[in-house]
This record gives structure tokens, sequence and C-alpha cells, in this order.
């Protein structure tokens, strides 16, 4: 679970957090909050409202246990029962994703696990995650991000695979903003910092540029990891005398207040807060849990595992006590500390990270500990399953927490929050792009090509993506500005999987549920276009905040678009993040669903590139074109406009174009491909022609216009360079399956020329498109 | 019976499974050290592979040089067994004064992960003898701290006694000093350079050139010729 939270940001300000130093000076307090004392003394106020609780919440949890909860206990429900770790405002919605999923065999693992896991075939099984880490990266971009990374790396360290690549979709606020250049430049050196010291490639991602983020950039990491089928672990505790054992990071005081903020009836306000509610990093220490952990998995030393992100020890012990059978019993005060004046709450609440929680038959211990001792890994066993049904929790012998832990972790509250379609939405719709003045001659299309590849989110992202390294582990084939990210998981047999995130938020806020359904049809295009079969996705949902009831709506349409997308496609969701309250003031985001859909190739030697390598070949427009410009980067670029509809979306043609793309690629009917979305055609040969080093001369087909062939963002396409000598192969199977595939030109020399209209120079695209994103944050 | 090359892990080694791949793919026998080693299992050559050995804190290299295995690795080398360091593995190098000068962070600040050209000036070392001198090869460079650099008594005698092995081309990426990417001691046993060859011996993996492998036969070659 990710330390990213909704309240972070009110946190910081919050006072709650300043009762911490206080508290510490009084441990060891002879009023320690113990069960007992809690039973004796059930009229105590308790400071539940601002810990974010409300009212009836309180009640309940003083329902469940029959009197007053202990200090501990209360921190532990506040922060369990936040809306980061309950999704009680997007449960309701999301469950359409378990009732609308496809039948998939691929899929082994599903939504509720650390992360999903698919079965790609020859015993491998893959687990992926995307999630958020949005407001500590706004607080403290290198942190932020870097601790973002670390998080999304131990929820697939924890289902038992090997973390084998990273991506990062990240939105900003304008690229030219005073505060983007404090923003960016912060988590771009804070993603590298942290991933490129725990040797993970990083193979993809985005970066686009927007006001509606500038308070509110979004930073989501995915990570993908490999395992065999029977290495799958899960995070429950059972077994009773199963010894739980916390290694890793020592716990400290940063990140409280992070994914929550924590509570005592004995804290006051005297003291100002000095820890940080943003979490602070030690790549090192990963990499070593990493190799740690996989050592452990290989000798199979466990019965469970759960990683510490969010609500840390808290979580870990409640989820995992929650799941298994049995209860659980911890003595925290054998916790290891960085900072020994941290009392019992903190304890619990601590967000430290590079930290995870182990369940080990008593005669595997020693062996545990032994190549933890190898890894200079700290572990401590601090506690047991037991065969009651509590979680209790001791404090140098006196019981402070003495809960049911499902009413923890996974009983919280459910909320059917209102929702409505804003009255905006058809003022929206109806300020129609069509409208908007188009260049009339080859010079104006010339210089509105130039302006938007050289647009800053139409640009190059190298100057970002190569602070990233793409190489480590050996195994990358392919990796940004690709259509997709592609590593190798089988030298022996050539297996591989390929990844791709998309998600447009302008898209989306023309029309929620067709902005979610795009966003998958692109990733799912992306993937294919690279060669590999989608199977699965996994989704992060950022959007404003959930008591607006307009944001609401934007929310229910959207997980009611991907849930009726994924349901089409085939293509189930694994699992995922929803990020609320990315919102300043009244101003919310861009409603952003990213998508990351998985995909497996079974001979990477059959990949396929965007690079316009080789001269002669024929460039062929799969789809329809038509005249869509709602959302379009054309729109933004040249006339600052967002209205009208978003592209419309045709998932049977979706999909018939990615069986088509992975046809081709297996029988070596292609050797490029790039879908088209934002930017339209023109976009995607820009990029394959400067990847390739070599230019295209095209031709505008019967029945569009230059304007519209270039610049239109109809979904279901792709542009693809044949052979001659598989042209006929190649066209008798587009129309064998009635898929339009319409030769446009050829892969030629060293400028991209539109016949009739203009022709311009591979030096002066790569001029454009190169020179932006350095010019801005050099 | 083919040679033992030996690839030492350090905590917070990356790159020492890529180096053992491309040690099995030249031909040679791949033997995993260990930092803790106190020998170096009868290998007939050693490779310090990249990564941040003990997070890079304090300054990249400077707690690895203490490792038990070092000692044997200098003692070693000294004695004339081949030894490569790869980017962290060259800063360990130059830490441990088997190699003369340090690395600084890049001029530029930023991490910096590209394919880069480079020219091979010196193809006689243990590590180049299957390159062409001059000849130029592309490999990936991944580092924040690649900015070569020694007082100008120290480079004089490097150029004059051919001992830059590699130099950067089509731009200096990170500020090296007389764009050195790599260097040799006299006797040309132990190498070390920033770039990464061994993320360069598969067509399709990674840069999808095998212009790296070379330094994994070369060092066979001479082995086997020992």
């Amino acid at each position: 679970m990710s330390p990213d939270t909704e309240t972070a940001k009110e946190a910081t300000e919050r006072p709650s957090s300043r009762y911490l130093n206080q508290r510490a000076k009084e441990r060891p307090s002879v009023s320690l909050d113990t069960v007992k004392y809690a039973t004796d003394t059930p009229d105590v106020e308790q400071p539940w409202a601002e810990l974010g609780l409300k009212q009836d919440e309180y009640e309940r949890i003083r329902a469940i246990l029959g009197r007053r909860p202990t200090g501990a206990e209360l921190a532990m429900y506040s922060v369990m029962w936040s809306e980061h770790c309950s999704y009680k405002s997007s449960k309701v919605h999301l469950k359409q994703f378990g009732e609308k999923a496809p039948e998939n065999d691929a899929l082994l693992v599903g939504i509720g696990e650390n992360a999903g896991v698919v079965d790609v075939g020859q015993g491998y099984a893959v687990t992926f995650k995307v999630e958020s880490h949005n407001h500590p990266s706004y607080i403290e971009p290198y942190q932020g991000a870097a601790t973002g990374v670390g998080g999304i790396v131990r929820d697939i360290l924890a289902m038992g695979a090997r973390p084998v690549a990273v991506m990062d979709p990240l939105r900003f606020g304008a690229a030219d903003h005073p505060d983007t250049k404090r923003v960016l430049p912060g988590v771009v050196a804070g993603i590298g910092g942290y991933g490129n010291c725990l040797g993970l490639p990083n193979i993809g991602g985005e970066v686009v540029f927007d006001p509606c983020y500038q308070g509110n950039p979004l930073v989501n990491a995915l990570c993908v990891g490999v395992m065999k089928h029977e290495d799958i672990h899960l995070a429950k505790a059972s077994g009773t005398g199963n010894k739980v054992i916390l290694y890793g990071a020592r716990t400290g005081g940063d990140g409280i207040g992070g994914a929550s903020i924590l509570a005592s009836e004995t804290f006051d306000d005297t003291k100002p807060a000095k820890r940080p509610a943003v979490q602070v990093g030690d790549p090192f220490q990963e990499k070593l849990l990493i190799e740690c952990t996989l050592e452990i998995f290989k000798e199979k030393l466990l019965d469970g595992i759960q990683d510490l992100g969010a609500a840390g020890l808290s979580c870990a012990t409640s989820e995992l006590a929650s799941a298994g059978s049995g209860g659980m019993r911890v003595e925290l005060d054998t916790v290891p500390l960085r900072d020994a004046t941290l009392s019992p709450e903190e304890i619990l609440m601590s967000e430290s990270q590079e930290r995870m929680c182990a369940i080990v038959e008593p005669g595997k211990v020693d062996r545990f500990l032994e190549i933890c001792e190898k890894w200079d890994v700290i572990a401590t066993v601090i506690g047991e399953v037991t065969d009651g049904e509590r979680l209790e929790i001791y404090w140098h012998g006196e019981q402070i927490v003495d809960v049911p832990p499902r009413t923890v972790a996974h009983e919280g509250p459910v909320y059917e929050r209102p929702y409505a379609r804003p009255e905006w939405q058809d003022t929206l719709q109806a300020d129609d792009a069509d409208k908007l003045p188009r260049p009339q001659t080859g010079a104006e299309l010339k210089e509105q090509v130039l302006k938007l590849v050289g647009s800053p989110n139409q640009a190059s992202k190298a100057w970002i993506t190569d602070q990233y390294d793409r190489f480590v582990q050996g195994n990358t084939v392919l990796a940004q500005p690709e259509d997709s990210g592609m590593v190798r998981i089988d030298p022996n047999t050539n297996l591989g999987v390929a990844v791709a995130t998309d998600g447009n938020g302008r898209y989306t806020k023309l029309d929620p549920y067709t902005g979610a359904q795009l966003a998958l049809a692109e990733a799912y295009r992306n993937v294919a276009a690279s060669g590999a079969r989608p199977l699965a996705i996994s989704d992060c949902l950022n959007f404003g905040s959930p008591e607006d009831p307009a944001v609401m709506w934007q929310f229910a349409e959207a997980t009611r678009g991907l849930a009726d997308a994924c349901q089409r496609l085939g293509t189930p969701v694994t699992g995922g993040n929803v990020s609320l309250y990315n919102q300043t003031g009244e101003t919310g985001i861009h409603p952003t669903p990213v998508v990351a859909v998985l995909g497996v190739i079974d001979d990477f030697n059959r990949r396929t590139p965007i690079a316009f390598a080789e001269e002669g070949r024929l460039l062929y427009l799969l789809g329809d074109t038509k005249e869509e410009f709602g959302g379009s980067a054309w729109s933004q670029v040249i006339h600052d406009h967002l209205g009208g509809m978003p592209p419309q979306v045709d998932l049977g043609r979706e999909r018939l174009l990615g069986e088509i793309l992975t046809s081709a690629s297996r029988d070596g009917m292609i050797e490029a491909a790039h879908d088209l979305s934002d930017g339209g055609l023109v976009q995607a040969v820009t990029e394959s022609s400067l990847r390739g080093g070599n230019g295209a001369r095209l031709v505008v087909p019967d029945g569009l216009d230059a304007f519209t062939f270039l610049f239109s963002e109809s979904a279901g396409r792709a542009v693809v360079a044949v052979p001659p000598s598989e042209e006929l192969r190649f066209t008798d199977m587009c129309g064998a399956r009635d898929l339009p595939a319409t030769r446009i030109g050829v892969v030629d020399g060293d400028v991209v020329e539109v016949q009739g209209e203009f022709s311009v120079s591979l030096g002066e695209l790569r001029a454009a498109h190169e020179a932006t994103i350095p010019g801005l944050f050099v | 019976m083919t040679s033992r090359i030996g690839v030492i892990t350090f905590p917070g080694t990356l790159d020492d499974r890529d180096t053992l791949r491309a040690v099995r793919i030249a031909g040679a026998e791949p033997i995993p050290l260990w930092h803790h080693d106190k020998g170096l299992k009868q290998v007939d050559a050693v490779v310090l592979p990249g990564g941040f050995s003990y997070g890079d804190y304090l300054r990249a290299g400077a707690i690895s040089r203490f490792s038990p295995v070092m000692e044997s690795v200098i003692e070693q080398a000294k004695a004339g067994m081949p030894v490569l360091g790869i980017c962290n593995g060259f800063q360990v190098l130059t830490e441990t004064h088997l190699l003369p000068g340090a690395m600084l962070r890049n001029n530029h600040l930023h991490f910096i992960c590209r394919d880069q050209k480079l020219r091979v000036e010196n193809a006689d070392t243990a590590w180049t003898t299957d390159y062409e001198p001059g000849q130029e090869i592309s490999v990936p460079l991944k580092s924040i701290d690649g900015r070569y650099v020694a007082n100008e008594r120290v480079l004089d005698e490097l150029e004059a006694e051919g001992r830059i092995a590699f130099r950067y081309l089509d731009g200096n990426p990170n500020g090296s000093l007389r764009d050195i990417a790599g260097i040799t001691n006299t006797a040309g046993n132990v190498v070390g350079l920033m770039p990464h060859p061994e993320h360069a011996v598969e067509p399709l993996i990674g840069t999808g050139r095998t212009d790296g492998l070379a330094f994994f036969t070369s060092i066979l070659k001479k082995l086997a010729n020992a």
C-alpha cells in the first residue's frame, strides 16, 4: 500500500501532529493509555475529530470494542479508516472491476492483494501495479517521488517477485510556471536518485503539463516483477506460534502524519511539529532489502509477507492478521528504533521506509535471521501468530491494543457519496473544437506542425528520461520513447513482457466515461504496437475531492467506462490505486485515470520498434481518420482550447487493430509501428522519423484534407512501416479482417514531406522537438 | 578448461548479474564473489561491476575499498592479475589507488544514461586486445559521478604512456578531463572505465549492439594464451 494520501497535504497543516513531541517526553508514562485504563475511564475526551474521524465512525469503534479505544487503537483506526487506506469513497464504484471482470485464465491473483498477478506462460507469473505519491511530491518533490518508487517496489517484492522494471507517469503544472521549475527537477532527481540506486531499469512512463496540475502534480509510479507460479506469496498471517518478524530499516519519526495523523487523549498542542510528514528514503537499504528478501523466498522460509507503506505497522499487522487465520500478538517495545523517544502510537503510525514484515515458522527463524545478517539487514522477532481472534499489541508488558483485526483492516466505513453531472459539462461539450480556425495553406500547416512537435507535451522527454537508468539488469528490449517498455524475462526462450501507461486528463474532463476508455485503449494499442499481446491492466485513478458531487460524478463515470472497456477488451483490472483530493481550494485537477497495460511476447526478437530505420519501407495508416479535435493537442497548442467531445472509442476496432499488429509482428510483416494518439499522425511520423534517422514522403489519402490527416486524434489507429516484399501479405491480412489500411507514403530521405503541402527537414523537426524541455529546465 | 572470471558483489552493487552474464556469453566461467570473501576462489581475473556500493555514501567507492575481498584484489592486481572496474568498479579502483585520479559529480549535476560513443585509445591492455586501436564503439553510459579528474602531471603522464584507454566522442557527457572515459595502469592488467560494456553484449538487448563483448573476449584470449 502506498504511503500517499489525500490527507497528507492537510496533515502538515493540522495541529495534531504537534502533539508528538510532547507525548514523547512523557514516556515511559504512568498514564500509558492501556486497554485496562481505557476500560476504566470510558468518559475521557478523545481527539477523534482532529484525526479525521466522523462522529459516527468514532461511535462505531466504541461499539466494536465495547469501550472507548485506547490512544493506540484510535490512531490505528483513524489511519486505516482514512480515505487512502480504506477506499471508503471509491469502494462502491471500484467493485465494478470485479463484477464486470472478463473471463481471463491468465489472472492468478486479483484485486485486494499488494498487487495482481498474471500468468504469462512457461511457468512464469508477472505482477505489476501503478500507484500514486502525489501529495508528498508536491510538498517535497525529491523525497516524495523517491519514496513513491520505493513503496511500489516493495509492493511488488511482497508478492514474491523480483522487481524487473519501473515506469513513472507524471503530470505537472504549466511547463513555464516558476513552481514547475521547483517540482519537476526535484521529482525527476528523486525518481532517478532512488530508482537508479535499486538497479531497476526505468523503461517508460509519461510527462504531461497542464495548468490544472499546478498545485497538484501527479507522481504515479509503476513496478513490474517476475516470479515462477509456485513463488507467489500472499499477505496473511496463519499458523499458531509462527513468528512475526520485522526487518529492514529501523523505525523513525519520519512520515508520521504522512498518510494520517496521530492521536492520544494525552496529547496537547503546546509544541510545534518538527517531524516531516514526508518520508525519507534510503535506496541502499531498499536494495539490500530486495536482495535479502529474494534469498529468503528462494529458501522458502515464509508463510506470509507484507511490506510497510502507508500506516506502517498499523497496516501491516492488522492486514496480515485480518487476512490469515487466528490472531496476532506483538511486543511493540521490541521494534528497533532510530529515535528512542518515539511513543508507541508513533511507532505504530511511522511510515519509515524500507521495512517489511514476515510470518515465519519457528523452525525457520534462525535461517531467516542468518540471511538478514548476511545482507546487513536488521531483523527482529516482534510477535507471533496466536490461536485467538484478536490483534493484541503490548508495550513493556502492558496491553495497549486489543482489537478484531478485520474491523481495522477490511471492514472500514463505506460511503455512497452523492454525485451529479455538473452543469458546466454541457457548456464544455458544446464548445466544439470543430469551429476553431484551421491552417489554410501549406506554410501554415508546416508552422503548426513545428509548433506542435515542439510544444512541451509533445516535445522529446529525453532530458528527463536520460536521468534514469534504462539498461540495468541487462534485459531491456524497448524503453522510452518506444510505444511500450519491454523486458526479457527468460533468456532461454526469449519470453518477454511489455508495459505501457497512458492517461489523458483533457479527454476525461470532456467526457469521463469516454476519457477513461481512451486511456485504456491507448495503452492497449501501445502494447500491441510493440508486438506484445495485452493481458491485464492496473490503474491509478487521480481525481479531485470526493466531497464535490461533480468530482464524484467524474469518478463514477470514469470507473464505469473503464470497467466496461476492460470487459470488452478482455483485460481484467488486477489492482491499482485511488488518489483523491488532488485539489487546491475549489480547483480540482482534470480527472486523470492512468491506465497501465501489461502484455506478453513469446519471442522478443519479434518486437516492433517505432523507428523508421530503413528507407523504402511503405507506410500504411491503419484505422479510420475522422474530424476529431476535441481535447486534442492541436487545440491546446494552437488555440489553448479545451471543449467539445473527445475522440470516439470503438473497442471492437481496438481489439482488431491489436490482433493485426501482434500478428504482423509475429510473422515479420512490419518493421516499425507507432500508435496514433495525442498530436495525431504528424506527431507519430515525426517521432518515428527522428528515431530512425529517415524522413517520410506522405500523400494525403482520398477523402481527407491535409489538416485532418495530420492532426486528427481519432482512436484505433496506428502507422506501420512495411517492407515491399511483405506488402501484399500484409494488406491481404488487413482486408480479410476488415481493418482499413491506407497506403500513405514511404520512408525516404531526410525530410518529412506532405505532397503538395509542405516539406520540413529532419534537422528542423529535431531542433523543434528536442530543444524545448532542456530549454525550460536546464 | 575455460578461464574463471570473478565478479564481485558489494552491498549495493547493481550490475553483477549482468556482468556474470556477459562473462558467460563470452565463453568464460563466471564466478560470483562476495565482498566478505577473504580469497578470490582461484579466479583468473576479476571484474568490479557497476552500481552504488554502500549507497555511494561518503563518496563513490570509498567504503567498498575496505571490503575484505579488496585486500586480495589489490594484492593480486599488483602481482599482475587482470582486473576490470566498470563505473562504480572504476571508482573503487581509484579509491584503492590501483588507478590514479578520482571521479567527481558530472559537471551538469544530473545522472546521465545514454548510448555513448567511445574511441579505443589503447588496444593493448588485458581487456582491449580484441579492439583495433582507434576503433569507435558505442556502449551505454549511466552515472552521476563520472567526471574523471587528476592533476595535470598525472594527466600528462597518462597521455605520454598511452594509458588513456578510452575517450568520449561526440560530446563529453560529464566534464571528464581530456575526455577520459577509461584508463589503465602501467602494466595494462588493471583497466577502469565509466561506460558499461556488459550492457552491450547481445543483439536487441539494451542498445541492441554488441560493441562491449570484446572486453570479455579479449581477456579470455589473454588468459588462454597465458
